[in-house]
């Protein structure tokens, strides 16, 4: 295998890391649906709280992406 | 496949070049510290412009002025306290350069200096340090015992204090990098899918003008998305800030 097939399949490899953010970010938002529906009158309070769960959790999945990227591009 | 992937340069467009011609070239002035000086100005001139005319009823710029301020100063007061107020003026600016980076970057031509880790770098040590200097003040050498959760066995000292303490010292890296990582990751997905285009219409001709229309739709939508997450990344910096700004005052 030559290096730059194996730099396209490192950097693939690198991306699995996104199914687990996509299952956090997919869980962040089924729990501020639950809440919302139990306690109407918090969605103020709670949307702020998601919106940064939803920044940080989107974080990991940019470091899995700056991998990537490293690979490809470096 | 492998021909038509490297010409996607899509780094190229963080390098930095010096401005200023000569006068910039003899003293290291980059394109990178125009953008940080244009940011500042604006800041302060938005500012300067939006309070001089102080209207009981606000006009657009003073309106701005005091959305912002207000914002920040709620958020300072929400998250560390009544002791939040003295540290209002940091977080202030703080948000204020981060976010006006971020949105100058997003146009044409413009240097996006919050995708460089040295910026960003930079302005995390500037938190941390002030987080730890603000700490020992205030507790004096009893804010080593941030490292010691109350009531953990003794026997687990040697494992829980290495945790912490590594733990308070990958905070400026992570904040760094998250806001680093965000910017590039945009502005290199911006530069991909105009190259996608590009490609398109090089190699199938006029009618991969018209296939050369979904990047575009794509391109427009991220930036879109662009801006939510400038806005966001310059809130999750300045919260952070706060966070870390409560756990000095109040220790846990």
């Amino acid at each position: 295998m030559d290096l730059a097939s194996a730099k396209m399949i490192g950097a693939g490899l690198a991306v699995i890391a996104l199914a687990g953010v996509g299952a956090g970010i997919g869980n962040i938002f089924s729990s501020l649906v639950t809440s919302i529906a139990r306690n109407p009158s918090a969605r103020n309070q709670v949307f702020g709280l998601a919106i940064l769960g939803f920044a940080l959790t989107e974080a990991v999945a940019l470091f899995a992406l700056m991998m990537a990227f490293l690979i490809l591009f470096t | 496949m492998a021909a038509e992937k490297s010409t996607i340069d899509a780094l190229g467009q963080f390098h930095l070049d010096t401005g200023l011609g000569a006068i910039g070239r003899s003293v290291n002035f980059a394109n990178s510290n125009v953008m940080m000086v244009v940011a500042a100005a604006l800041v302060l001139l938005a500012l300067h412009y939006g309070m001089r005319r102080r209207a009981v009823v606000p006009g657009r710029l003073q309106a701005l002025a005091e959305i912002g301020y207000q914002f920040i100063h709620d958020m300072c007061v929400e998250q560390i306290g009544e002791e939040g107020k003295r540290f209002f003026p940091f977080v202030f600016a703080l948000f204020f350069f981060i976010l006006i980076g971020n949105l100058i970057g997003l146009f044409p031509y413009f240097f996006t200096f919050t995708s460089h880790i040295a910026v960003t770098g930079a302005l995390a040590v500037l938190v941390i340090v002030l987080v730890t200097a603000v700490a020992l003040r205030i507790h004096g050498l009893h804010f080593f015992s941030y490292f010691w959760p109350e009531g953990a066995p003794v026997v687990l000292a040697p494992l829980i204090v290495p945790i912490e303490i590594i733990s308070y010292i990958s905070r400026p890296v992570s904040l760094s990098i998250r806001l680093f990582a965000n910017m590039t990751a945009g502005h290199v997905m911006f530069e991909v899918f105009a190259t996608f285009m590009l490609m398109l219409v090089g190699a199938l001709g006029a009618f991969g003008y018209v296939l050369a229309l979904g990047p575009l739709v794509i391109n427009v939508a991220l930036m879109g998305f662009e801006v939510l997450v400038a806005f966001l990344q310059a809130y999750v910096f300045a919260v952070l800030t706060c966070i870390y700004l409560h756990d000095a005052v109040h220790l846990h």
